[in-house]
């Protein structure tokens, strides 16, 4: 029971720690790397449970924003190999479990 | 082509002539359109008969009637001013009159007779011609029906007929001017263009997410902001300290400095804005150190700039720079401050270049434009004033520039009242920056002359008030000289450092000399590396004020005295002089070879008189009178003929002889206050300045304007020589003008 509780303590701490998105890797201008990484977070945290409504958010208005053939790819865990356009690529962790991987190419 | 057929059309139109109900009526139709071309020339015929009947009837317009029953006459209100020359009646039939129906099942029975006959002549209107004969035929016998029809016309218009019903799918071309024309133009050929642009640059990028991928990279970052903040931590922690110290120094600064409030203020404010530059100095000097180090260094920056800033905002010197380094914080690291200060040095001058700028600008560019109008005079125009608070009441008893450095010139203070002697003081300024000095060092008796080493620049030799001979080594940073005489051999009044002649053995050995007030001169020959005294030669000589090494014999000199004789000397006979010239009748203040021509010599006295010599002539060569005390005469070094001198009542006085050999050609108060006197002027070795001192410690330099240092000029096709070989026959020229009536005169 106290295991499990100091898990569940942890597992809070952890969430409230790691809450904050972080870039790993993006070659993005910085304007458009503020304001992605901001949709990103929005798009996430309105659709905590539904990671296809999220990506669809995102990639719409990334569309809108920066011109079309946008990708967004939101889960867990998942590996890729992508070609993107240069300076048009994000791909960040967001809420301590999620990875976003954001790019375009048309 | 349908009413055509119709007879009755013939009543309205005339020339349309119908064919009649012809078995053929296509036909017809042709035959009425090519015949209108015919009748045109016979109805004008008719037409001119109808105008003429026509024209009776027509009233003149405004008329006139007269009225029978009032006999006058009245303006008659209606006139009718038209006159209808040609009428022409529509061919159309209405559909419903009987002419209309009539023609209607006529035309129906035609063309259930020959339908295909009548498309083929609306599409084959083109071929008229060619069927003109059979229409001519055709149309004669309507021609007489014709005219009745005109007549019709012009009686009224009830010729009015309906016109047949119109057969719907035949479409009527006009049948008057009616022409089909039709041409192809050339289509272009298509082509198919094509081009490819660049494709967007892409790149390829793969990676994995995983959840242990992810907590890895929060725990990372979340350990380096950790690590940043740590760092932040001991900055606060300084900032802070840094402010408390601050407040401290304040206070202690004001009690030292008794500034007024607004100083203060101003103080903080530049103070403030200079701290970061500093802080970037500081970390670039010393970044490697840990972070409390720096942190004292930042404090000390702060209390060396704020003196630098005092210098400037007031103008006026406060703390030496020397003594800044003693002062303040420091002590817990005292030899960090050096690293400092040479950043420091290039700041304060970066800022004196910018206060200083309009001087500077004309100090390079301005050349006084007013020269041209004037003929020979010349003016001089005020550039820096070098003053420094703790020499505001010395006199300025020497000055001289260092023969290496063209701006730094070296300035002994001391006083020239007997009465009143005190401590003296020797600054070195430079020119590019006139707030304050580069080195102070102070001493107990006034300085009375001083000079610099000719091939080491960096040692400067001072006689004292008291006697004493003193060498400064401007390298090292202490403030006490590296040699100083003793008073045992009695007073001098002034060294004079001396290039060393070539038959002497040894390159490093130097000579001081000195006149003392018990009529000796001492030479004092010693060699560099410790300078210690060696020898003195003693001559016995007058009460000596003043002497100079001629530039070339290097056992030649002359020396001035109080008695106002000029002694001309060897150093060879130390017991004897070479001769004795009855130069003035007052104390000699200055005697001085010239530079270019080797037997001429300048002297000044307090008896208002500068005189020009030539050594091996007893008398002088030129007098000038000044109307008041001569304090100093120097020649320029760019022209053999130029010589400037000062007066006690505060003027610079400048001459050059090749041009005017009576008086100055500029003559300029440069002191204003009256109690105040010009005491010392030197030109400087390059640039077209001199820099005069007065006796209340001010230096002031001034630049000759363009008259003041002509060079004779050049003739067409001719080089301007320069150098000795131009000046010395400049001033020999000058000298034979003067000789000869003396010879004569036999004195």
């Amino acid at each position: 029971m106290a295991d499990t509780g100091e898990g569940k303590k942890e597992e809070a701490d952890y969430k409230r720690l790691h809450s904050f998105p972080l870039i790993r890797h993006t070659d993005m201008p910085e304007e458009m790397r503020v304001e992605a990484m901001e949709l990103c977070v929005t798009a996430c945290e309105k659709y905590a449970t539904n990671n296809e409504s999220a990506a669809k958010m995102i990639k719409e208005m990334m569309d809108k924003k920066f011109g079309s053939s946008w990708h967004v790819v939101i889960g867990e865990g998942f590996g890729f190999e992508i070609t993107h356009e240069v300076k048009n690529l994000l791909y960040m962790f967001f809420g301590g479990s999620l990875a976003v991987c954001v790019w375009k190419c048309s | 082509m349908l009413s055509g057929i119709h007879p009755e059309t013939v009543l309205a139109k005339g020339q349309s002539g119908p064919s009649g109900g012809k078995a053929a009526p296509p036909r017809a139709a042709k035959a009425v359109s090519k015949k209108r071309d015919e009748d045109v020339s016979t109805e004008a015929g008719e037409g001119a008969d109808e105008h003429a009947a026509v024209k009776t009837l027509v009233k003149p317009p405004d008329q006139l009637e007269l009225t029978e029953a009032k006999r006058a006459y009245k303006p008659v209100s209606y006139v009718d001013q038209m006159a209808i020359h040609f009428s022409l009646n529509g061919n159309m039939i209405l559909k419903d009159s009987d002419e209309g129906r009539r023609q209607s099942i006529r035309l129906n029975a035609a063309a259930e007779k020959a339908p295909i006959e009548t498309s083929a002549g609306t599409s084959e209107e083109a071929e008229i011609k060619d069927e003109e004969s059979a229409g001519d035929t055709q149309a004669a016998g309507e021609e007489e029906a014709e005219e009745a029809g005109t007549a019709e016309v012009t009686e009224a218009d009830e010729a009015e007929e309906p016109p047949p019903p119109k057969v719907k799918e035949q479409k009527l071309a006009n049948q008057f001017n009616f022409i089909e024309r039709a041409t192809r133009t050339l289509n272009n050929p298509l082509r198919d263009r094509a081009c490819q642009s660049e494709p967007t640059p892409c790149k390829d990028f793969s990676a994995t997410a995983n959840q242990w991928k992810i907590y890895d990279a929060y725990v990372e970052e979340l350990q380096k902001m950790e690590r940043s903040k740590e760092k932040e931590k001991p900055k606060a922690q300084i900032a802070k300290k840094e402010e408390e110290k601050k407040k401290g120094r304040k206070l202690t600064s004001l009690d030292l400095q008794k500034s007024s409030h607004r100083r203060k203020e101003n103080l903080k404010m530049m103070r403030e804005a200079t701290l970061i530059q500093i802080k970037a100095l500081t970390t670039n000097e010393c970044g490697r150190k840990g972070h409390s180090l720096s942190c004292v260094k930042d404090d000390k920056f702060l209390f060396s700039v704020v003196t630098v800033e005092e210098v400037m905002l007031c103008g006026q010197p406060s703390v030496p720079s020397s003594s800044l380094k003693m002062k303040g914080s420091v002590k817990a690291v005292s030899d960090d401050i050096t690293k400092i200060s040479k950043a420091a040095k290039i700041m304060e001058r970066m800022v004196n270049q910018n206060i200083f700028d309009d001087i500077a600008q004309d100090f390079k560019y301005f050349e006084d434009a007013s020269d041209e109008y004037r003929d020979q005079q010349g003016t001089l125009l005020p550039l820096w004033k070098f003053q420094y608070e703790k020499t505001k009441r010395l006199a300025v008893t020497a000055i001289s520039w260092n023969p290496k450095y063209k701006d730094l010139f070296a300035v002994g203070y001391g006083s020239y009242d007997f009465m009143k002697q005190g401590q003296g003081m020797l600054l070195l300024y430079t020119m590019k920056n006139p707030s304050f000095p580069e080195y102070v060092f102070s001493s107990e008796s006034g300085i009375m002359c001083l000079d610099f080493h000719n091939d080491r620049p960096y040692l400067v030799a001072v006689g004292f008030y008291d006697g004493n001979v003193a060498i400064y080594n401007l390298k090292k940073a202490t403030s006490q000289p590296s040699y100083k005489s003793s008073a045992k051999s009695g007073k001098h009044t002034e060294p004079v450092w001396q290039r060393n002649g070539p038959h002497e053995k040894g390159e490093a050995v130097k000579v001081i000399t000195s006149i003392h007030l018990d009529l000796t001169v001492a030479f004092d020959p010693g060699s560099h590396s410790d300078i210690p005294i060696t020898e003195a030669e003693k001559y016995e000589l007058g009460c000596g004020t003043s002497f100079d090494f001629h530039k070339k014999i290097d056992y030649l000199f002359l020396v001035g005295t109080e008695e106002g004789k000029i002694y001309k000397c060897s150093k060879c006979y130390s017991s004897q002089f070479l001769d004795v010239f009855e130069a003035h009748h007052m104390a000699v203040d200055s005697v001085s070879w010239n530079p270019y021509h080797l037997k001429v010599f300048i002297s000044c006295s307090s008896d208002w008189t500068v005189k020009i010599w030539d050594h091996t002539i007893k008398t002088p060569m030129f007098v000038f009178d000044l109307n008041s005390a001569v304090g100093d005469v120097a020649w320029s070094p760019y022209s053999s003929t130029v010589f400037a001198a000062v007066t006690t009542d505060g003027k610079a006085h400048v001459f050059d002889l090749s041009i005017n050999k009576y008086e100055a050609l500029c003559t300029q108060l440069v002191v204003a206050k009256k109690k105040n006197k010009i005491t010392h002027i030197q030109f400087n070795p390059v640039y077209p300045v001199v820099i005069i001192g007065d006796e209340r410690g001010h230096v002031i330099s001034l630049k000759l304007s363009p008259n003041l240092r002509k060079m004779p000029k050049a003739k067409k096709g001719q080089e301007v020589k320069k150098g000795p070989e131009v000046e010395i026959p400049k001033l020999d020229k000058l000298l034979n003008l003067v000789r000869e009536p003396e010879s004569n005169g036999g004195k």
